[in-house]
């Protein structure tokens, strides 16, 4: 009777912290929502690592380790038990959910104390927890439809938590609509594996794929369910083209960008495509679309990161960025350096959000990087662990983002799946990586301050602010040490049949060159980090010389490629245009309404007509009667006749 | 011309006489008046044919009638009384409210 038995004590935990102070936390005081929110997380991370010493006990043959618990939809041949499932890749995703997100709420208790809402937000980001370990845990496709979806409502109230803000509604509105478009997707996917395998059962349904041939000349069932799954992924996790979202998700506190950008959310869509493995191996095509959407979108969201001046704004471009790595690593059929990704990912990016939540805090709310400026000695803390996580994500060699990128970076090139194409921009995104970091750090930290320096009192955050900083700044440093090899390692039991397939096929272009192309990937970043100081600290004139010179791209790259204006031309105003002329105006107003309000207005016209019969004077009524009687006397006579 | 030809024509006669009445006159009574009238031709009409044919259910068809005729004359009397005292009047035309 452990954890393992009883996995559903882990989600369950901040569930019930989200319940209790959902409906009675307007009640308490701040530090009895924090003891109940921080407390629940506490636990369920505990229960984890509880799950994990016992699961590493297990026989081989155990895993994965699958616990139905109750029937939950039972409809003819329609069977879906409530059940969870624990295998390597949910290790992972539970010790990175429960583990991050359990640092961002403590950081939350200092970063919220002075804000409106505190056992809502709370509230919230317990049932963002819930519904993500849901999500990692359910055995089925369907359970994981439901973290997938609650993680969507989730995102929508967090994102939207400063609802008298009119951007911030809307923002929430946006990242709740475009996640609806990929979810159709997902959905269609899930339909078809019904149709095709006549069960939701994750662990079932991979094992029929792996009977089923490859589908390498053709296009067939298993490449549609995998590129309608990818949809799904792809506005889960923020890709090209439905990102839109993950930007103007800015606009929720930070320790929630924190959390959407970590530890939950976006990883699910990277989190769905490797539990599919054995399906998308068998898709070639999907493999392929994957791996280019992934590469385009890192390459894409670098450059927009360019010219971002919003320090949130910065990281957010970043993530979508280094989500199309997770991308790119998946279609290039390496899984576990995927999810290698996402959890240094995890690690370093929660930390720059928390550490810029802190300089935000510290600016007093500002977020401009342009009005900021030698921040690096009032805040000495905050200014260390974010140069540690900036080092991390630029792959500077010994930090955690390096040794998942470059796994990633070589199997891009040697893969049978990859290319020299999808590695030189994988590598030049790498430089742009490096670039945008350091500009953001520069621009921050260092030089002379731009804010005005009797208005802002720079103050260094709360202790309950800087221990996960340093916690996470730990872990953006070692977490890459165990090495990609040995995590692939790890992993291997999941991937195992897709990793047998990719063994098959020819290697790729890039055999015994790991040496030189990782020194080119490191060069490539070390040239990002100098052309940063070069013309942020160097020679600022350069760097508005270049910004004259290269007007027309900078005007581009600032308007974001003009794609919020593209899709509002080009779909939101279509539809408005269609809402408005066509559904309203038309149908509900002429037809529905004109319907409804003819039969009655009809009635009424007759009943006008009617009602003048209906005198009230009695020899009228007299006259009527006789007159009758004599219409039916005539009629009796002419009858007879 | 057999009697009961003559009897018929009278009947027809009152008959006429009553609903002419009965469209035309203003008091309420003579209104009430006529529509016995009415009621009485056509008893003679019934006990006319009655006698023509040999048949007694015509008779019997006549105290139906009277019977009828008597309860709703209670009735019409009880609910004149009614609006001459609320109206103080007994012609038709301003007794047009459908209501007391």
């Amino acid at each position: 009777m452990g954890v393992l038995d009883n996995a559903w004590i882990i989600p369950a935990l901040p569930l019930a912290g989200a319940a209790v102070n959902g409906f009675f936390g307007r009640r308490f005081d701040q530090k009895t929502v924090s003891a109940v929110a921080v407390g629940s997380t506490t636990l369920a991370f505990l229960a984890t690592l509880t799950l994990v010493w016992e699961f590493t006990r297990l026989a081989p043959a155990q895993i994965p380790y699958i616990r139905s618990f109750f029937p939950w939809i039972v409809a003819g041949s329609f069977h879906v038990d409530f059940a969870l499932q624990v295998d390597q890749l949910t290790v992972v995703m539970l010790l990175v959910v429960t583990g991050v997100g359990w640092l961002i709420h403590i950081y939350s208790v200092g970063y919220m104390a002075h804000e409106g809402g505190y056992y809502r937000f709370f509230s919230y980001l317990n049932l963002f927890m819930f519904f993500m370990l849901v999500l990692v845990l359910g055995a089925n496709y369907a359970l994981l439809f439901v973290g997938w979806e609650g993680v969507g409502l989730c995102s929508y109230l967090l994102i939207g938590f400063f609802f008298l803000k009119k951007s911030a509604t809307d923002a929430g509105k946006k990242a709740f609509i475009v996640n609806r478009v990929g979810d159709f997707g997902f959905m269609l996917g899930l339909f078809l594996i019904f149709r095709t395998f006549g069960t939701l059962d994750i662990h079932t349904v991979l094992a029929r794929v792996e009977a089923l041939p490859v589908e390498t000349e053709w296009i067939g069932t298993l490449t549609a369910i995998a590129l309608f799954l990818f949809v799904g992924a792809a506005g889960k996790s923020a890709q090209v083209p439905l990102y839109v979202w993950l930007p103007d998700a800015m606009e929720g506190p930070t320790p929630v960008s924190a959390l959407i950008h970590a530890a939950t959310m976006v990883t699910a869509g990277v989190y769905m495509v490797a539990r599919s493995s054995t399906i998308y191996a068998h898709a070639p095509l999907a493999m392929k679309t994957v791996a280019v959407v992934g590469c385009f979108t890192a390459f894409f969201a670098a450059t927009i990161g360019l010219v971002q001046t919003d320090i949130k704004k910065v990281l957010a471009y970043s993530t979508v960025s280094q989500l199309g790595y997770m991308f790119l690593a998946c279609g290039v059929g390496a899984f576990s350096a995927g999810i290698f990704h996402l959890m240094t990912h995890a690690f370093f990016k929660a930390l720059l959000f928390l550490a810029a939540g802190s300089v935000i805090h510290a600016m007093g709310g500002e977020q401009d990087i342009l009005r900021m400026g030698g921040l690096r000695g009032p805040i000495r803390a905050t200014f260390l662990t974010m140069f540690a996580a900036t080092l991390a994500i630029a792959g500077i060699p010994g930090f955690s983002g390096f040794f998942s990128k470059d796994e990633i970076l070589w199997q891009a090139s040697s893969s049978p799946y990859g290319g020299w194409a999808l590695w030189l921009a994988a590598v030049v995104t790498a430089l742009l990586t490096a670039f945008y970091m350091f500009r953001l750090i520069f621009l921050t930290f260092f030089g002379a301050p731009r804010y005005d320096e009797h208005h802002v009192h720079v103050h260094e955050s709360p202790r309950s602010m800087l221990i996960p900083l340093i916690v996470l700044a730990v872990l953006s440093v070692g977490g890459g040490w165990m090495g990609a090899s040995r995590f692939d390692h790890f992993l291997q039991p999941v991937f195992a049949h897709a990793e047998e397939l990719r063994a098959q096929l020819p290697h790729g272009a890039a055999q015994g060159l790991e040496i030189p192309l990782m020194l080119v990937a490191i060069g490539g970043a070390g040239m990002g980090i100098f052309t940063a100081w070069w013309f942020f600290l160097g020679r600022p004139e350069a760097a508005d010389e270049m910004a004259a010179k290269l007007a027309g791209a900078r005007s581009l790259l600032l308007h974001k490629y003009y794609v919020d204006e593209i899709y509002d031309a080009v779909i939101v105003h279509p539809i408005e245009w269609i809402s408005t002329n066509i559904l309203w105006k038309t149908v509900d107003v002429a037809m529905i309404d004109g319907t409804v309000n003819g039969v009655g207005s009809l009635a009424r016209d007759l009943g006008q007509e009617a009602r003048q019969v209906q005198s009230g004077n009695g020899r009228t009524y007299a006259s009527w009667l006789v007159a009758g009687a004599v219409a039916i006397a005539i009629l009796f006579l002419w009858l007879e006749h | 011309m057999p009697l009961a030809s003559y009897a018929v024509v009278l009947s027809a006669i009152l008959f006429g006489l009553g609903a002419l009445g009965f469209v035309f006159k203003r008091n309420i009574i003579t209104i009430f008046m006529s529509i016995e009238l009415m009621l009485n031709a056509v008893n003679l009409s019934f006990v006319a044919f009655s006698r023509m044919r040999h048949l007694l259910e015509g008779q019997v068809f006549v105290f139906f009638v009277i019977v009828v005729a008597s309860a709703e004359a209670a009735v019409g009397m009880a609910i004149i009384m009614q609006v001459a005292r609320n109206r103080q009047s007994l012609n038709i035309e301003r007794i047009d409210l459908l209501k007391l």
